[in-house]
């Protein structure tokens, strides 16, 4: 739209390269343009997701991503102050992508919750980003499932903050390697949309406000006993405290690890590039296009067909090969 | 009795300006604390930095204290102190300056304002969370009662509630349903008020409860108000707390008139309003006010001179000793206006009190209450905005001849000198390093462990005077206590805010801000922050929430941030454009030092700084590479929204979509 001329190679793969070298002052930057729906900042995109493909890395990206979700209230601001603090002390760097759920009322939104999350300004090796909830229904806004893979090149921890209970957690579970669903004691939603079905099994369940004593026991106690009768015995259930002294984050950090420890996380990630490209195709060409394909099977088919270590965009850019 | 609110730069140069306001005929001290104070820390720390001795008096230890206090007899002095979250501490240094002067305790008279729930909702200088903060209060209130007997220990005020946009209705529901959290958790801590004796000392904690209250410019209302919170008042002594003695149910009030009113365009039309608005708390006798303060005339142009606050003084004076004001019986008695309208106003409060109730008392209902202030500010200024609301000067009859009052070359307010803070950091230096630090260190051990939650029934004043007599800091107390407790953020009201009814002007900033968009890639996105420990946040609140109105995304940062907060931020979130707010003073020191970490960073987005701004101040903002100063007489919002649309535009024109992109890139 600018007219000027792209600089040799280009700004995008200029990124995606730093990236890739897990140069994480570059983070900002590759958000930026991922965030832009501008159709010239849209190529950069792509070249720069390119350049962080597990084609282009030589494997899958090293970080560990995580998503949390849960309830307004239910104390995931503070827990994930205690994450971060733990991880940092770890050694290893984080990066969160924090999604407001805030409904966007004129198209306009209020970012708050970095403020509620305590760290030091200074660390170079902690980024928090907010973003509006995607102005799309269905999942999480391209951008954060771009941004994830891209900055899982570089970090070390990339965690995906959402908000809500039911539909949160699947959108997220398609980009993450572990799902953490954070409960507030005492609610039951989470018990009933459980044992309902409303909602898929998370991979650890986290208690919050351990404190507060006998409810947080029992509401740990309950969930277990409906995980039980549902016939799932690898989720763990844990409860933190996140007041001073906090308690139970050194289980919790365990526990994720543990998971994605026992995870094919090729596999995994393979599933959620296919179903990411998949989603951004049908968005962009809808039903017609998948029409076009020969339906939803067929466009299955033809991503199991293509290279696995190829970025999301390579791959929506193969299924519109596809249509012709 | 009349007092002016005053303090600044250091403990000695306050004493003398005290001494002076008491040869004058003033009749009380009314002490005003800088901000570090106020929030707990020293002046080295890092957050203190610009504040010190900026908005009231630094006091670190019981040496400033004495200092301050310096050939001042306490024993006969009544002294109100406006401090809140720290106010145990600042009520044991003032304990123990008295104890070197020789005068017991027991004597002490004065007031603490040690009002928590208004700084959460308005004022923003808390310390601790919830929930340890009213235990403080809690404690604060059972020490005194047994060992204070003359002090006021806590002062609920409304005041800040109608500064930050509280409507009649909900300044009389809001103090009245903190007053009943403040009373609940005190009644626990004397043991339940039980049997005769409980409910006698209930009687006497109720008893010692002030009021302080605000008053504004639409005075016949506004004395309506407070008669309504009469009648509440010793109708909740009656119904809740079984008081009965008629002194103890009487509702006692010292009040400031209102700031918020007060315009930067035109000022000498504030001193009217000044008195106007004292009319409203003096008027009638059964509503009276037992004490006074007045603004000067150039608040909110800066801070305030002698001579201004004297100006001040001279008006209660007139009213008391000139006019017959203080001669009749009440002047209201049998009036079916002023009882109609007094009715009105208890049923709306009523109501309202109920909602804070269902939510689970004052504490509870923070959230609610701080979103009800910002709804109630946003329709406040929008009233201004389409002249619906007169403000003389400012949107209507806003032509002037030149000003003299304002014409020589400070502009008519008080400057701080600048190496003041240097000298307050060697100074508190200099006491840590010459004090017995064992007693500190087991003072302060002392204080953390009745601070514990398995020591949660032991009162902390009597740690805190120990800590207080063995040299311990301001800074050293909270952080103590902060270790203990946790921090906390308050909320900021700003996301539950509902939108402005979008008007024709409206409608066309949401089309720049979309062609923007377009021209941009992403929706443009501005970081809304304070720097320092102003935690005066209406104004930053208000830019926030029209951001958001105009289809930007807002990052809300809040209260108390550093410059490498703001500069991380600011990288972080991709910003294009950076709003910094600051009302307390400190712009000269701080917003260089933001810049400073911004350029740092390697951020180029444009800043934009709003606050109270002196005129000369603006130039040398703007040649720190600051693109625009607000002061408080651009009131119209949507105005500068539109300025910072362009703003953001014009740089956007110099660099393109990817490459703006890529500015922000931190590898510097």
């Amino acid at each position: 739209m600018s007219g000027a001329p792209r600089p040799q190679g280009g700004v995008g793969a200029a990124i995606g390269a730093r990236l890739r070298l897990r140069d994480l002052s570059a983070a900002p930057a590759a958000l930026n343009l991922l965030e832009s729906t501008a159709p010239v900042d849209r190529e950069q995109s792509a070249a720069l997701l390119k350049e962080v493909s597990p084609a282009a890395l030589g494997s899958e990206a090293p970080a560990h991503v995580i998503g949390v979700t849960g309830p307004p209230g239910a104390g995931k601001s503070t827990l994930l102050s205690a994450l971060l603090h733990a991880w940092r002390q770890q050694g290893r760097s984080v990066a969160m992508l924090a999604v407001d759920p805030s409904s966007r009322r004129s198209g306009g939104s209020l970012l708050g919750d970095r403020a509620r999350i305590d760290f030091d300004p200074t660390d170079r090796g902690v980024l928090i980003r907010s973003t509006a909830a995607g102005e799309r229904l269905g999942g999480l806004a391209w951008a954060t499932r771009a941004a994830a893979h891209a900055l899982a090149a570089a970090f070390d921890i990339v965690v995906i903050e959402t908000v809500g209970v039911g539909q949160a957690e699947t959108e997220v579970a398609d980009v993450v390697d572990t799902v953490a669903v954070v409960v507030q004691p005492g609610s039951g939603d989470v018990l009933q949309f459980l044992k309902s079905g409303i909602m898929e099994i998370p991979d650890v369940l986290v208690v919050t406000k351990a404190d507060i004593g006998q409810i947080a026991m029992r509401t740990r106690r309950d969930l277990s006993a409906a995980l039980r009768s549902l016939g799932s015995r690898s989720t763990r259930v844990l409860s933190v405290s996140s007041l001073p002294p906090p308690s139970g984050i050194e289980d919790l950090v365990a526990a994720l690890e543990e998971h994605r420890a026992g995870l094919d996380v090729g596999e995994r990630r393979l599933r959620a590039r296919r179903a990411g490209a998949l989603t951004d195709f049908a968005l962009e060409h809808g039903e017609r296009g998948l029409r076009a394909l020969g339906g939803r099977r067929a466009a299955e088919q033809l991503l199991a067909a293509q290279e696995p270590g190829l970025e999301v965009p390579a791959l929506v850019a193969a299924l519109e090969r596809g249509m012709r | 009795m009349m007092r002016t609110y005053a303090g600044h730069s250091t403990a000695k140069a306050s004493n003398e300006l005290y001494r002076r306001n008491l040869q004058k005929g003033q009749t009380g001290l009314s002490v005003a604390f800088d901000l570090p104070t106020q929030t707990g820390y020293d002046p080295d720390d890092e957050l203190a930095r610009g504040e010190v001795g900026k908005v009231g008096v630094p006091i670190s230890h019981r040496g400033d204290m004495a200092a301050l206090m310096d050939g001042i007899p306490l024993g006969e002095m009544n002294t109100s102190m406006t401090i809140n979250a720290t106010a145990a501490w600042l009520l044991a240094l003032y304990i123990v300056a008295a104890e070197e002067q020789g005068v017991s305790q027991e004597q002490l008279q004065g007031t603490t304002q040690n009002d928590i729930i208004k700084e959460f909702l308005a004022r923003g200088t808390y310390a601790f969370p919830p929930a340890p903060s009213m235990r403080l209060i809690a404690d604060m209130i059972a020490y005194t009662v047994e060992h204070v007997p003359k002090w006021n220990p806590i002062n609920i005020c409304s005041y800040h509630l109608q500064e930050a946009g509280a409507t009649p209705v909900q300044e009389i529901a809001y103090a009245m349903s903190n007053a009943i959290a403040v009373l609940d958790a005190a009644r626990e801590r004397i043991g339940g008020g039980h049997g005769e004796a409980g409910t006698q000392l209930m009687g006497e904690v109720f008893g010692r409860i002030s009021f302080f209250v605000n008053a504004g410019v639409r005075f016949i209302e506004e004395h309506a108000k407070l008669r309504a919170m009469s009648i509440l008042w010793e109708e909740l002594g009656r119904e809740r707390y079984g008081v009965e003695d008629p002194r103890l149910l009487r509702f006692r009030y010292g009040v400031q008139v209102n700031s918020l009113g007060l315009t930067e365009a035109q000022p000498e039309n504030n001193v009217q309003r000044i008195v106007i608005e004292a009319l409203a708390v003096t008027l009638g006798r059964d509503a009276r006010a037992r004490a006074v303060q007045l603004p000067a005339w150039n608040e909110a142009l800066g801070l305030p001179r002698p001579w201004d606050q004297q100006w001040s003084l001279r008006i209660q004076q007139i009213l008391a000793y000139e006019t017959d004001l203080l001669e009749y019986p009440d002047i209201f008695e049998g009036s079916r206006v002023m009882e109609a309208l007094v009715e009105e106003l208890l049923g709306g409060a009523r109501a309202e009190m109920a909602v804070v109730a269902e939510h689970g008392g004052a504490v509870q209902a923070v959230p609610y209450m701080k979103a009800a202030l910002v709804d109630s500010h946003r329709e406040r200024i929008r009233r201004i905005e389409t002249g619906e609301q007169v403000v003389v000067g400012q949107n209507r009859f806003t032509e002037s001849e030149d000003s003299p009052l304002t014409a020589d070359a400070e502009g008519g307010i008080l400057v701080v000198d600048p190496a003041l803070e240097a000298e307050q950091i060697a100074e508190v230096r200099r006491w840590r390093s010459e004090r017995d630090q064992a007693a500190v260190k087991d003072a302060l051990a002392a204080l953390a462990a009745v601070a514990s939650e398995e020591n949660a029934s032991e009162n902390l004043m009597t740690a805190t005077i120990a800590a207080a007599r063995a040299g311990a800091t301001t800074g050293e107390w909270s952080r103590t206590l902060r270790e203990v407790f946790g921090s906390y953020r308050a909320p900021t009201g700003v996301g539950e805010a509902t939108a402005t009814a979008p008007d024709e002007e409206m409608n066309e900033l949401r089309g720049e801000v979309s062609r923007l968009q377009e021209k941009l890639g992403r929706r443009p996105k501005i970081l809304v922050g304070k720097p320092g420990l102003d935690g005066h946040s209406n104004g930053a609140e208000q830019i926030a929430v029209r951001a958001r109105d105009s289809g930007m995304d807002v990052v809300y940062e809040g209260i108390r941030l550093t410059p490498a907060q703001i500069a991380a931020s600011a990288l972080q979130e991709g910003v294009h454009v950076i709003g910094l707010s600051i009302l307390s003073g400190s712009h000269r020191e701080l917003i260089p030092a933001v810049m400073n970490a911004l350029h740092d960073a390697g951020v180029s987005a444009p800043v934009v700084v709003g606050g109270i701004i002196p005129e000369q101040d603006v130039a040398t903002l703007e040649q720190a590479g600051v693109a625009a100063v607000y002061t408080p007489k651009d009131f119209d919002i949507t105005r500068i929204m539109r300025d910072i649309v362009a703003l953001v535009g014009a740089g956007a024109d110099r660099s393109p979509a990817v490459a703006s992109s890529t500015s922000a890139n931190g590898s510097a």
